[in-house]
C-alpha cells in the first residue's frame, strides 16, 4: 500500500472537520474523492500534505511505509507525496524556473544541471501550451487561473511524485484547458505511481483510467466503489448518497 | 504538528568587522569648538574661503537644534566624537604604496578587485581622508575629472568650480548636522565630466572608517555638463565598537540639460554608527537623475536622498531598500521638489525589518504651483519577519496645482503561513522557504544594484535566514 490513512480526526481551530477517516491508495492506482462543499475534502488533502494549520487529534497517515503523521511538509515532499494546490501562492521576485529547480535539488538532494534542466522545463511547457515567458515569470503572480493549474501540473510532471493528489486542478478551467490538464495527467501516470484527485466534474476523468471513487461527507468516507459511481453522483446528488449509506 | 518558528540570525559582519590598529599620523580632541574646527583647517591648508566658512558654519551648528521628529540621537554625544583623523599615510594613486594593512582592508572588500573588473575609477577613504584615487587613463582622456575634493578645491582649473557649487545644494543651514559637515567635512569626491562625455563603466568611491568614536564627514560633489552620462557607485562600511561613530556626509550633485546621472549606495556601516547624510540633486531640463539606495547598516540612519527638477521634462527615479535588524532603527526615504512642469519622479521602496528592529519609510513629495503637467508615483512596500519588528510609512505630498497626476501605493505585511507551506511542500526547509521569500521580495530592488553588490546583498539575506529553529 502507497498511502494507508487510518482513523484519522483532524480539527483546524479547535472544530473536529474530519471524523476518523480511513483510506487506502495503492501503487499505481488512480483514486477520486468527491463530495459536497464543506465535506473536507481540502482539509484531508491539506493534512496528508502536512499544512501547519491542520492539527491531526487521532489516526495516523502512513506514506510508503512509514509514518508521515508528524512530519513537517518538505519531508513529506521529499518521501514522493504532491500537492496541486486549488489556490496556489503568489510568490513574488522569485521566477517559475528558478522555484521549480530550487524544487528539485531539495526533493533529490542533487545538483540540477541547469542545461539539460532547462531543456526538459521547455519540452514539458511546450506539452502544457504554456508559453515560454512563464519559465522567468514571478511564481504565479499575474497568472491567469488557468495558467495557475498549468503551472500546478508542469511542476508535478517535473517533481516526478509517487503520489499526486490534485485538489480541484480542472475547477475554473475552460474545456480546451481541463483537455490540456488531462492530458498533463495521463502523461504523468504509469503504472508505479498513484493519484488521487479531488474534483467535481466528470469532465477530467474522460480521459483517465480511474481505479475507485469515494464519497466523502461531513468528514468521513460514506461510499467507495469503481468509475461507475462517478455517473451515479451526476444524478442522484451525494446527500442521497450519503443517506443510502447509513 | 507543533508549529515551528524560525529565528532569524543576524547579518554576517564578520569581513566588516575586521578592525586595523588604529595608529594615525593624526588626530584632534574630540568634541567640537572654534579651536578644534580651526586646527582641522590650518592641517588641510584650507583656501581662506573654506576658512571662513567652516568658522560660519560651526556657528550655525551651535544655533540649530537637534531634530527631534525621527529615532533618537540621545547616544550621540558630540563632545566625544574626533572629527579629523588622518591615516598615516598621503593619498596614492597606486595600491602597491598604500599601507599594508589598510590596503587589506580595502582587499577584503573587494575593491582593488572590482577596480580591476568593472570600474572606470575608484576612490577610497580611511577614517578622515581619501588614502586612494585612480581613474583609467581612457576616461581621463575623456577630459573627465576624477579626484578627491582637498586636491579639487586647490585646482587651478577646478578650484572655482568647486567654490561655486560646495554646499550650495545643501547649504549649512539646512539642519544641524549639514552645519556641522560644514564645519568638519574632510575627504570625499569631486567628479566633473564634460558635456557629451559619457562614462561607460562606473566610477566607485569607498568609505571606510576604522577607527573609534570617530566622525566621518566625506563631501561628495559631482558636476555632469549638458548631455553627460554617469553612473557613480558609493559604497561603506565600519567595524562594530561599543563607542557611538557618527556619519555626517554631504552629496550634491548636478545634472545639467539632458545628462544623465546614476547614483548608487550600498551602506553597511556598522550598528554603532549614527548614520546622518544628506544627499541632493538639481536636475535641469531634460536631465535623468537616478537613485539606488541600499541601506542595510547603522544604529541608527535619517536617509532622504532629494532630487530638485529644476527644468522641463526633467526626471528622476529613486529605488531604494532598507534592511533593519535587532537594535537598529532606519529611517530612510526620499524628496522630490517638481519645480519645472512636464517632470516626473518615481520613488519604490522596499524595507525588511526583523528581531525589534524598525523601518520607517518617510518622503516628501513637493509639486510648486509652476510645475503642472506633472506626474510622480509612490510606492512603498514593508515586510516584517516578526511581531517584535515595527515597520512605519510616513509619505507626505504637497500638490500645489491641480494639473498633475500622483500616485501612492503602500503595503505593509508579513510572510504568510501558506505560502511558507506552499514552498515547504515543495521540498523546501522551512528556513529556505523564509529566505526565498524575502529574497523574492528584494528582487526587483537587487536587479537594479550593481550586479556585485546584488549578489552580496542575496548572500546577506540568505545569510541571515539560515537559522536555528527553536
Amino acid at each position: 500500500m502507497l498511502l494507508e490513512i487510518k482513523n484519522l480526526k483532524v480539527s483546524v481551530d479547535g472544530n473536529t472537520i474530519l471524523h476518523g477517516l480511513n483510506l487506502n491508495v495503492g501503487k499505481g492506482e488512480t483514486h477520486v474523492l468527491m463530495g459536497p462543499n464543506g465535506a473536507g475534502k481540502s482539509t484531508l488533502v491539506n493534512t496528508i500534505m502536512g499544512h501547519p494549520e491542520y492539527k491531526v487529534d487521532e489516526g495516523s497517515i502512513i506514506f510508503d511505509g512509514k509514518d508521515i503523521t508528524h512530519l513537517p511538509a518538505n519531508e513529506r515532499a521529499k518521501a514522493g507525496l504532491f500537492l496541486s494546490f486549488q489556490n496556489p501562492e503568489e510568490v513574488p521576485g522569485v521566477t517559475l524556473e528558478n522555484f521549480m529547480r530550487t524544487s528539485r535539488m531539495a526533493i533529490t538532494g542533487k545538483p540540477v544541471k541547469l542545461f539539460a534542466y532547462k531543456k526538459e522545463l521547455k519540452e514539458k511547457m511546450a506539452e502544457l501550451n504554456m508559453n515560454d515567458g512563464y519559465a522567468e515569470r514571478y511564481l504565479n503572480v499575474g497568472f491567469s487561473g488557468g495558467e495557475k493549474k498549468k503551472s500546478e501540473i508542469l511542476q508535478m510532471l517535473m517533481l516526478n511524485p509517487k503520489l499526486a493528489i490534485l485538489d480541484e486542478t480542472d475547477s475554473g478551467l475552460d474545456v480546451d484547458a481541463v483537455k490540456i490538464v488531462s492530458q498533463g495527467i495521463n502523461q504523468y501516470k504509469n503504472k508505479d505511481n498513484s493519484l488521487l484527485i479531488i474534483t467535481h466534474s466528470a469532465k477530467i476523468l474522460e480521459s483517465l483510467k480511474v481505479d475507485y471513487v469515494h464519497v466523502l461527507v461531513d468528514g468521513k468516507i460514506v461510499k467507495t466503489g469503481g468509475s461507475e459511481l462517478v455517473g451515479e453522483i451526476g444524478r442522484n446528488g451525494f446527500q442521497k448518497i450519503a443517506a443510502a449509506a447509513v | 504538528m507543533e508549529k515551528k518558528k524560525t529565528m532569524v540570525k543576524d547579518i554576517d559582519r564578520t569581513i566588516y568587522d575586521i578592525k586595523d590598529k588604529v595608529h594615525p599620523s593624526y588626530e584632534v580632541k574630540e568634541g567640537l569648538t572654534p579651536e578644534i574646527v580651526e586646527e582641522i583647517s590650518k592641517t588641510k591648508n584650507d583656501p581662506k574661503w573654506m576658512h571662513d566658512f567652516r568658522l560660519k558654519s560651526l556657528e550655525i551648528y551651535n544655533n540649530l537644534k537637534v531634530p527631534d521628529w525621527g529615532p533618537s540621537l540621545d547616544g550621540l554625544n558630540m563632545n566625544d566624537i574626533v572629527t579629523y583623523i588622518r591615516p598615516d599615510t598621503p593619498m596614492r594613486g597606486n595600491w602597491a604604496q598604500v599601507p599594508d594593512d589598510i590596503k587589506n582592508t580595502f582587499e577584503r572588500l573587494g575593491i582593488p578587485e572590482a577596480e580591476r573588473k568593472s570600474l572606470a575609477g575608484v576612490g577610497a577613504q580611511y577614517d578622515s581622508e581619501v588614502v586612494y584615487h585612480n581613474v583609467r587613463e581612457e576616461v581621463r582622456r575623456q577630459g573627465v575629472v576624477y579626484t578627491d575634493m582637498e586636491s579639487a578645491i586647490r585646482d587651478p582649473q577646478y578650484g572655482s568650480m568647486v567654490r561655486d557649487h560646495f554646499m550650495k545644494l545643501v547649504p549649512p543651514t539646512d539642519h544641524k548636522f549639514a552645519a556641522l559637515h560644514g564645519a568638519v567635512w574632510s575627504g570625499g569626491s569631486f567628479v566633473y565630466v564634460p558635456p557629451h562625455v559619457k562614462v561607460e563603466i562606473p566610477l566607485q568611491s569607498y568609505f571606510r572608517l576604522n577607527a573609534p568614536g570617530a566622525g566621518q564627514f566625506e563631501h561628495t560633489l559631482i558636476i555632469l555638463g549638458e548631455g553627460a552620462d554617469l553612473h557613480f557607485i558609493e559604497g561603506c562600511s565600519a567595524p562594530k565598537y561599543n563607542v557611538a561613530n557618527l556619519h555626517a556626509g554631504c552629496v550634491e550633485l548636478y545634472v545639467a540639460k539632458n545628462a544623465h546621472l546614476r547614483y548608487s549606495t550600498i551602506e553597511n556601516w556598522s550598528k554603532n554608527m549614527y548614520n546622518l547624510n544628506t544627499k541632493r540633486a538639481l536636475v535641469e531640463e531634460g536631465g535623468n537623475m537616478e537613485w539606488v539606495s541600499g541601506s542595510f547598516g547603522s544604529h541608527v540612519s535619517y536617509l532622504y536622498p532629494m532630487s530638485i527638477l529644476n527644468g522641463e521634462n526633467s526626471r528622476m527615479e529613486f529605488t531604494g531598500i532598507t534592511f533593519a535588524g535587532k537594535g537598529q532603527n532606519l529611517d530612510t526615504g526620499a524628496k522630490v521638489v517638481h519645480a519645472a512642469p512636464h517632470t516626473y519622479s518615481d520613488i519604490s521602496t522596499k524595507s525588511i525589518s526583523k528581531d525589534g528592529g524598525t523601518c520607517t519609510y518617510r518622503s516628501s513629495v513637493v509639486i510648486l504651483p509652476q510645475a503642472y503637467g506633472c506626474k510622480s508615483s509612490v510606492n512603498c512596500e514593508s515586510l516584517m519577519l516578526d511581531d517584535r519588528s515595527r515597520s512605519d510609512t510616513i509619505p507626505v505630498m504637497d500638490i500645489q496645482n491641480d494639473d498633475v497626476d500622483v500616485g501612492h501605493e503602500a503595503k505593509i505585511g508579513r510572510i504568510s503561513d501558506d505560502a511558507i507551506f506552499y514552498l515547504m511542500s515543495r521540498g523546501m526547509s522551512e528556513e529556505d522557504a523564509r529566505a526565498m521569500i524575502v529574497t523574492g521580495f528584494a528582487e526587483p530592488i537587487a536587479k537594479e544594484l550593481p550586479v556585485e553588490y546584488a549578489v552580496e546583498m542575496n548572500n546577506l539575506i540568505k545569510l541571515e535566514m539560515e537559522g536555528a529553529i527553536g
